[in-house]
């Protein structure tokens, strides 16, 4: 936010209602209060508004592991133009309660706005540095619904001041309130909206002395910007990519995309599976797969855990299966709801013998929905398990994104039952494997076998060295096949210079935006970000060779040699000294500074 | 999702030969030889198409089958064959799926997932090649050992009770129990025929002998060893005094009674029930979404949720 706000009393002086408003490209909105507030349903209500005035925006939460009680938060960042992270300071921050004004005011910038709930928080006015909006939000509320809501709706009362105050468009945020309480009994949707009402109707402007309004993006009339999550980004990725089974176990963070193809898959044709527990979610979707239709099961870091065994058969039988790992915090059951890239190696390593699968990882929600649809044509085109790794802040984050091309990105498959000549081999040792589903009939009075012994080009199982070595040479040669079809990533920033940021997953947003914050001040810093982790992308090499320094920017531990985990495997595979690390394991995601002090220190 | 048929093959009459794959790896005099002749039989008998018949296993002496079996097969791991066989039911409602293995696969290592695929009712045919051992690793206790088997790892005897398969799947909601001898092929392919015909989840226990670690577990149920193989007599329905006396199959309480019986017990169909299938009832669910959707293509339906969300 550019504007310079000037303290005011808490309470009501002067009637301000002609303001002009106050044009800003850029706002971080921090909404605090308690898991039961309703505060992500605001938010994300903003988030969508945002989203369809052509805004760019990117929301960040967190929310208690415990259904109700507890504190949460809600971020909303809004700006006209490309937004990268959710921000490192807020501008605004609404206050429900004197705990969420006590945590949160550290966050609040200098001469930002804290609008608190006059009913609940006594802030600290010695504290020169803010302006104080006090409104009675929860009387407020109560007054304006009646009695039997009690103080529910006041994140929709918030919502309307937030609209005053920003001059947001009334009637698309109606039309929003009637998308996502109409659906109920009419009571509900009169209920919002008159909270609504009546946060909008409040005078504001007695309070605040600057209202504020959003550029219009240059962007405007391009192609139209669709709201939504990471995961919903994932689920609706494999839609599109023609995926129609599934099987899972809830667990959080991951538990939204089955939720979501559960819903959505039977008007499809197809099914989702809550199974009894992970191994045997792993264990349907594999049958999935095997009966012909390309599988996806997920779960978040434990539930992998207990998947591992069915993965690794996945890649001794050479049988296609999307796996993705929603991450949080580990390990055991670590930090629930919060952030971590800690699965990277359980991804790439996790398993028993030598048995490689593909990884990537999506690095916004933008990416969500398009390495979805490359997991499913990798797993299909080199019948192999392919690892998504996405993450608890990419899970929950909304973000606004091009509409996709869906003409040209939406498949349909049918399992492969065309007769299959005599001679078929499941495994043949020259070739890529391409399984014939049962129902297939085999010209050749010869049916194949899937398994997870060792096995000769039919299947049947062998304990001959030479079959081995041979086999274990297939499952490997593919990967490395795949490795040379995958480009390069290009470099963001200059293409050579001092500092190369290397970083994966949802760390793009803040490592981006530290290398254009670098880029203004003069300094030399760059990024690469990778999606397909495993294999690697041939040419890494070169474009290292470019920079004095690599460091490579992950939410992991250093490790017992101080290295993360993508760090080290960099150093492994191109033995290269001046590939460092820049770790953090809070729980939380990156800020731009902690970058940037990091690695110009 | 709809399959399409194969066209315009020459059907050629399915017999042992076109179903004969490997030579088992089964020590000589195993039980479960008599079963895999006793499939053989059965599918003689019903002559599917061949290219419809899946069978899958997990691990174990008896979870070999399907290498022995020439058919669409799978060999899966330890305990999970269950899930597996689920899913390629749920997905492919024009296969015959058969699961094969042991009581250590079934009812120790995928003692939930053999739970819940009866509970789902899930329609899939389970032999359980039950030997009271485990033979693969060379004698340990299994989930069926008796009270005071010696084995390497009970070296005193057995100490916990086994597992009462009967009852567990019956109370599980298997939907079709039966229990079988491997010396009595005729009685083998009777049952698993009504498994297979049964739609559900439909499960044939069948002690079968391991020669090498528990010889002589099931003599009590083999005549030519002195023992007794006694029927289930089920009733007819016709009416007669001594109709009275015969097991209603339908009956969860007779089964359980019939279950109680001391070993050897008896033999035949414990239990039957015509409750849906979760196939069933998922087709269903994906018959109506379609309905509703009003034969749109995948394009068009994903557009219309998109416009939604922006």
């Amino acid at each position: 936010m550019t504007s310079e706000s000037h303290p005011v009393s808490p309470q009501p002086t002067t009637h301000r209602a002609d303001l002009r408003p106050e044009h800003i490209c850029d706002a971080v909105i921090r909404l605090a209060g308690n898991s039961q507030d309703g505060i992500q349903s605001a938010g994300a209500l903003l988030a969508r508004l945002a989203g369809r005035s052509d805004q760019d925006v990117m929301t960040y939460m967190t929310i208690p592991s415990t259904i109700s009680g507890g504190p949460s938060l809600f971020q909303v960042r809004v700006g006209t133009g490309e937004v990268l992270s959710p921000g490192d300071e807020a501008d605004f921050l609404v206050a429900f309660y004197q705990h969420s004004y006590k945590d949160n005011i550290a966050f609040l910038r200098e001469g930002g706005v804290l609008l608190y709930d006059s009913d609940h928080v006594e802030p600290d006015f010695d504290d020169k540095r803010f302006v104080y909006v006090g409104i009675p939000i929860t009387g407020l509320t109560v007054e304006a619904l009646g009695g039997t809501a009690k103080d529910k709706g006041k994140n929709i009362f918030v919502l309307g001041l937030l609209a005053r105050i920003f001059d947001f468009d009334v009637e698309k945020i109606k039309r929003l309130l009637r998308e996502k309480f109409g659906g109920k009994n009419e009571s509900v949707l009169n209920t919002a909206l008159m909270a609504f009402q009546a946060g909008y109707a409040y005078p504001v402007g007695n309070v605040l002395s600057t209202r504020y309004k959003f550029e219009v993006s240059e962007d405007a009339g391009g192609r139209p910007q669709l709201t939504m999550d990471g995961n919903q980004a994932i689920a609706y990725g494999l839609i599109a990519a023609g995926v129609r089974y599934g099987a899972a176990y809830p667990i959080t963070p991951w538990t939204t995309i089955m939720e979501t193809l559960r819903a959505e898959l039977p008007k499809y044709g197809g099914l989702f599976v809550q199974c009894e527990d992970e191994i045997g979610a792993v264990s349907m979707a594999l049958g999935f797969s095997y009966s012909g239709h390309l599988a996806i099961t997920g779960s978040s870091g434990p539930g992998i855990s207990l998947k591992t065994e069915a993965i690794g058969w996945a890649t001794m039988a050479e049988m296609p299966l999307i796996i993705v790992n929603v991450q949080r915090g580990g390990p055991s059951t670590g930090l629930p709801t919060n952030v971590e890239q800690s699965d990277l190696y359980q991804a790439i390593y996790g398993g028993h013998g030598d048995s490689p699968r593909v990884v990537l990882a999506p690095s916004n929600v933008e990416d969500c929905f398009y390495i979805a649809i490359e997991a499913a044509r990798i797993a299909r085109t080199y019948s192999t398990p392919v690892f998504i790794l996405s993450d608890a802040s990419l899970a929950t984050r909304i973000q606004a994104f091009d509409e996709p091309d869906l003409k040209s990105l939406v498949v349909e498959f049918l399992p492969n039952l065309t007769p299959r000549a005599p001679g078929f081999q499941p495994y043949p040792l020259e070739g890529l494997t391409q399984h014939a589903p049962p129902g297939t009939p085999m010209l050749g009075g010869v049916y194949p076998t899937v398994t997870g012994l060792e096995h000769d080009e039919m299947g049947h199982p062998t304990g001959s060295p030479r079959l081995h070595m041979a086999m274990t040479a297939k499952r490997r040669n593919k990967l490395q096949k795949l490795a040379g079809e995958i480009p390069t990533p290009e470099v963001f920033g200059d293409p050579e210079g001092e500092v190369l940021l290397v970083g994966w997953g949802s760390t793009y947003g803040p490592i981006h935006e530290a290398v254009k914050t670098a880029s203004e001040a003069g300094e030399s810093l760059s990024a690469l970000h990778l999606r397909h982790l495993n294999p690697l992308p041939n040419g890494l090499e070169k474009i290292f060779a470019k920079f004095r320094r690599v460091v490579v920017v992950e939410m992991n531990d250093q490790g017992l040699y101080g290295y993360g985990q993508l760090a080290s495997l960099l150093r492994a595979r191109y033995c290269d000294p001046k590939i460092t690390s820049l770790n953090k394991t809070s729980g939380l995601t990156f800020r731009v500074k902690e970058i940037l002090e990091g690695v110009l220190k | 999702m709809s399959t399409p048929a194969a066209v315009g093959l020459p059907t050629e009459k399915l017999t042992k030969k076109a179903l004969t794959a490997d030579h088992p790896t089964w020590c000589p005099g195993c039980g479960d030889f008599a079963v895999l002749a006793s499939f053989y039989k059965m599918l003689e008998r019903r002559q599917l198409p061949h290219e419809k018949i899946v069978t899958l296993a997990g691990i174990g002496c008896s979870s070999r089958f399907p290498y022995f079996v020439n058919t669409h097969g799978g060999h899966f791991i330890h305990g999970r064959a269950v899930p597996l066989a689920s899913g390629v039911s749920l997905a492919r409602p024009d296969l015959h799926v058969f699961l094969f293995g042991g009581d250590g696969d079934a009812f120790s290592i995928g003692g939930n997932h053999l739970e819940h695929g009866a509970r789902k009712n899930i329609n899939v045919t389970y032999v359980i090649m039950d030997n009271f051992v485990y033979g693969l690793t060379k004698k340990q206790t299994s989930p069926t050992s008796p009270i005071g088997f010696k084995s390497k790892t009970d070296p005193q005897g057995a100490v916990d009770q086994p597992v009462n398969p009967m009852k567990k799947l019956v109370s599980a909601g298997a939907s079709f129990v039966a229990r079988s001898h491997a010396t009595q092929v005729n009685h083998m392919v009777e049952m698993m025929d009504r498994a297979m015909q049964h739609p559900g989840f439909s499960v044939v226990e069948i002690l079968s002998e391991c020669v090498e670690f528990y010889p002589g577990a099931f003599d009590a149920g083999n005549p030519r060893k002195g023992g007794v193989f006694q029927l289930i007599e089920e009733k007819k329905w016709d009416g007669t005094p001594e109709d009275e006396e015969r097991h209603d199959i339908t009956d969860e309480i007779a089964a359980y009674k019939l279950a109680s019986l001391p070993f050897p017990g008896l033999f035949g169909v414990f239990y039957e029930s015509d409750r849906p299938t979760k196939n069933a009832l998922e087709a269903q669910w994906v018959q109506s979404s379609r309905e509703k959707t009003g034969g749109l293509s995948a394009l068009e339906i994903l557009q219309k949720t998109f416009d939604r969300m922006k």
